[in-house]
């Protein structure tokens, strides 16, 4: 059922996805890695909020997604960047929307590929059902229920303001 | 046999002919031009010619037979099969068979070969020089004798001009037609296509007009120091032509043909490399093309020619610069002789003079025209049907042409040679 | 005449060929592709793993120990299987090995060729020909072919100036050098007119230029010292030695007095100019020592460059 009047508040998830995980962060060592764009946008949010001494990690999933046989490669000029060293580390893996759950297995499978992690967790904005793969977030402050033909996307104002939208394909 | 083809529109290049007139032939020859049937002529075949023009058998100044030695490319059979259809009933070979045509056994092997009532007349152009080598002279008289109707060197050249006046003044001495391609082999050497804006982009070795206006200076001045009667054969250039007019104007004996595909064609018909456009001579560029086709209706190139060369799939399946040069078209040559006079807007008599009265001419055979007693060699073909150019379509073995795919105007009905039907197209 | 082989129905790339007809759109879409590709280097497992199971084979014609390895190790860092082929053709058989072969190793499974050959316009023919036998799924990539293109390099070349100097509008390019035999010059040309850049400059003797080379659009100079003046990037090629035997050239000797690459004649171009070269530099023949090791020079950056844009070359004609 379409919530379309009912739009969550971006900017006030953060705020309680930031509270969520302070109890489970540790501020010299938990690393944040934001997936692009949006959860790029919420990591940098969070790692504000929580203080954190390790800087954001950002990724670029195009390389991993399982679709690419069917779909092609996504033109995104977009760089992964692992500020910090992945092995043994406590990394957060941060999106906005968590949906079929391939996103964030590709994201994991990337990060393999810099190291081995000791731990990850994964913080989201909103989870919106629809699972295709046993993906559990950590963290998520939000769900909702939309049907497949929409997308919930998340953007950012000039002003540095995030709010979502809310896209019929 | 007594036929009469009926109803057609008699075109008739050589008496400047073109009427509806229906044609009598008997035991061969033709008894009857007109009116009513002569006296006691009683048909034993009509051919209705309706909708149709009826113009003398075609004369094609080279078309590739491929033997002796070539047989896996095409054969006798075939290709006169294709010759019956394209309305060709007489047709000049060049001496690069293999063997050469160096040798009066040969020849005459080729002339008995190709003594089948359905075929059409062959007039061997045998070999200038031994094995087109450019070294020693063929025994020429001989060769006349066992039916060359001219010397040549196909598309080698003889490098050395010594012996290059040497062939051209024993030839002279018998009065003795010499054919010859202009084309300087060192200038033209390694290349493939036309030395322009083509090559330049897709990277092919460059063959420029230098190399035929060169050669042709060469090949002129020895005409007249020698007095032979010299044959440019598929001219290619603008600059060429002119050379050739000036000679003309000068008093010196030359004639010259062009080929069907550099009439139509230019540099830019290589595409992404087709193979099918790879040629001796290259394909020209633009200006060039525009010049063959002006200086074919002005009368300063004398005669069409075909220049059929069948090659197999896998002599073209090859990249650019290692595919084997030539094109088919016997079956090719009406359409395109149509197409030209058409795009041209010149008058069909003189269009099919330069496949009919001039390419005789040039042969220096009675031939290429229907007048009382001459040899009943006659093409009837509509001009309002399509010739769709298919793998199918053609019955050469060569299926190596530039126009796969066209549509072109003209199709033969009938061919007669020597009045027998050599090709009837309303069967199936 | 044929349509153009490299783009399938939806107008997307299918094989990579030529850069010649390529729009501007395409070409820049590889090089934003190329950057992500770039930072795979820097990580510790250099493999993504885009074309896991697909099999690519090198079929080299011709031989190159330096482009096949660049092109090997593109596709092992996409997680393909590469399988090298160096063919030594006999003169009689070159057309023949070349799509007998084809047929052989598609019938293996083959999902991509790469592919170089002696003949211009090889690629063509084998693109045509799995086009005509109902194998359109296998991607051709062309690494060089005669004296036509070298597309890759092409762009690698693009991506290295995009790298320096950002904006292709606002600069001045030459390409030195024996323009008429090299694949790889006209592949430039056609990148640079394509993406805009205002003058694109060939220097070289009149016997190492192509007839009607300025209809490509460019400018041609005789004289290196009028022709380097003021540019921004400057193209050097290579010069074979089989050059000296065609009545071409006289000697190397004579050509590095008028053409080779100088600090003294780089120094008439922009003070911030570079220098590049696709390598392997001949030194003290197109191009002095001081120049390919000093600071202008991006010749090694250009290598890794080019690994970065073969892996976004084979991704996006695999993604297609």
């Amino acid at each position: 059922m379409p919530l379309s009047t009912h739009l969550p508040d971006a900017e006030a998830l953060c705020i309680a996805l930031a509270e969520a995980m302070r109890p489970h962060v540790d501020p010299t060592a938990t690393a944040l890695v934001g997936i692009h764009t949006g959860g790029v946008w919420v990591a940098e949010r969070l790692h504000a909020a929580l203080g954190l001494k390790m800087p954001p990690g950002s990724i670029n999933v195009s390389f991993y997604r399982d679709d690419f046989s069917q779909r092609g490669l996504h033109s995104n000029a977009k760089t992964s960047q692992i500020p910090f060293d992945v092995e043994g580390a406590h990394i957060v893996i941060v999106d906005d929307v968590l949906y079929t759950g391939r996103t964030i297995r590709a994201a994991m499978n990337e990060l393999f590929d810099y190291g081995r992690p000791a731990k990850i967790d994964l913080a989201v904005l909103t989870d919106r059902g629809g699972r295709e793969l046993p993906i559990a977030p950590s963290f998520c402050p939000h769900s909702l229920s939309l049907p497949a033909a929409q997308m919930l996307a998340l953007e950012r104002a000039a002003d540095g303001g995030l709010s979502f939208r809310l896209i019929t394909e | 046999m007594k036929i009469h083809i009926k109803n057609g529109r008699l075109i008739d290049p050589a008496s400047k002919t073109d009427k509806a007139l229906d044609l009598f032939i008997a035991a061969g020859r033709i008894v009857g031009v007109g009116g009513t049937a002569p006296t006691g002529f009683e048909a034993n075949s009509v051919l209705d010619a309706t909708g149709c023009i009826v113009c003398p058998g075609l004369v094609d100044l080279a078309a590739r037979l491929r033997e002796p030695g070539f047989e896996y490319r095409a054969t006798l059979e075939s290709e006169m099969a294709a010759a019956a259809a394209g309305g060709v009933t007489r047709l000049a070979c060049p001496p690069d068979t293999d063997p050469v045509l160096d040798e009066p056994g040969l020849v005459e092997m080729l002339t008995h070969r190709a003594r089948l009532p359905e075929f059409a007349h062959v007039h061997p152009v045998g070999a200038l020089t031994l094995q087109l080598e450019g070294k020693a002279l063929t025994e020429m008289a001989e060769l006349a004798e066992a039916g060359c109707v001219a010397f040549g060197q196909a598309n080698r050249a003889i490098v050395d001009t010594q012996v290059l006046l040497r062939a051209m003044m024993y030839a002279a001495t018998f009065d003795f037609p010499v054919w010859l391609q202009a084309q300087d082999p060192f200038l033209a050497r390694k290349g493939v296509a036309h030395d322009g804006e083509v090559a330049a982009r897709l990277g092919l070795a460059g063959i420029p007009v230098a190399a035929e206006t060169i050669a042709l200076a060469t090949i002129l001045h020895l005409a007249r120091e020698t007095g032979a009667r010299v044959h440019v054969t598929r001219i290619s250039s603008a600059a060429g032509i002119d050379m050739i007019v000036a000679a003309r104007a000068a008093g010196i004996a030359v004639t010259c043909d062009v080929a069907i595909h550099h009439l139509h064609l230019c540099e830019m018909d290589i595409g992404f490399f087709d193979t099918q456009a790879r040629l001796d001579p290259p394909l020209r560029s633009r200006s060039d093309r525009d010049a063959l086709r002006a200086g074919l209706a002005s009368g300063a190139i004398n005669a069409l020619c075909s220049d059929h060369t069948p090659v197999d799939d896998d002599g073209k399946q090859m990249p650019f610069e290692e595919a084997e040069v030539g094109a088919t078209g016997l079956e090719l040559l009406l359409p395109l002789t149509l197409k030209w006079a058409q795009e041209m807007k010149l008058p069909l008599a003189m269009a099919l003079a330069r496949v009919t009265s001039d390419p005789a001419q040039i042969l220096g055979v009675k031939a290429g025209s229907l007048g009382l007693g001459a040899a009943a060699d006659i093409c009837v073909f509509d001009p309002a049907a399509g010739f769709r150019v298919t793998r199918e379509n053609l019955r050469s073995q060569g299926k190596n042409t530039p126009f796969l795919g066209r549509e072109l105007p003209g199709r033969v009905r009938y061919t007669l040679i020597d009045g027998h039907l050599a090709f009837d197209g309303t069967l199936g | 005449m044929q349509k153009s082989p490299q783009l399938n129905s939806h107008g997307e790339l299918q094989h990579l060929l030529t850069i010649e007809g390529l729009p501007r759109e395409v070409l820049t879409r590889i090089l934003d592709t190329a950057a992500p590709f770039s930072e795979v280097a820097e990580r510790e497992v250099k493999k993504v793993p885009l074309l896991r199971g697909k099999s690519v084979f090198n079929l080299f014609f011709e031989n190159s120990t330096r482009t096949r390895t660049t092109f090997e190790i593109a596709a092992k860092r996409l997680s393909a299987d590469v399988i090298n082929l160096n063919i030594n053709t006999s003169s009689a058989n070159k057309g023949e090995t070349l799509l007998d072969t084809a047929d052989n190793l598609a019938a293996m499974q083959a999902d991509m060729f790469v592919v170089r050959h002696a003949s211009s316009g090889a690629p063509f023919l084998l693109a045509q020909h799995m086009a005509a036998t109902g194998r359109d799924h296998i991607h051709v990539v062309n690494a060089g072919d005669g004296r036509h293109a070298h597309p890759t390099q092409g762009l690698l070349d693009m991506y290295t100036i995009r790298h320096y100097k950002t904006d292709f509008t606002q600069l001045t390019i030459a390409i030195v050098g024996d323009v008429l035999h090299s694949r790889v010059a006209r592949s430039q040309i056609h990148a640079l007119t394509t993406l805009g850049v205002p003058e694109v400059r060939v220097i070289a003797p009149k016997t190492l230029l192509p007839t009607g080379i300025e209809r490509l659009g460019v400018r041609v100079f005789h004289d290196m010292r009028e022709g380097l003046r003021g540019v921004d990037v400057v193209m050097m090629l290579r010069l074979q030695n089989e050059r000296m035997q065609g009545a071409l050239l006289p000697s190397t000797q004579e050509y590095f007095k008028s053409y080779g690459l100088t600090p003294e004649k780089l120094a008439l171009a922009k003070p911030d100019a570079i220098v590049m070269h696709p390598g392997p530099m001949n030194r003290g023949v197109e191009i002095d020592s001081a120049v390919a090791d000093g600071s202008q020079a991006v010749i090694l950056p250009q290598v890794t460059f080019g690994i970065a844009v073969r892996m976004a070359v084979m991704a996006m004609l695999a993604g297609n």
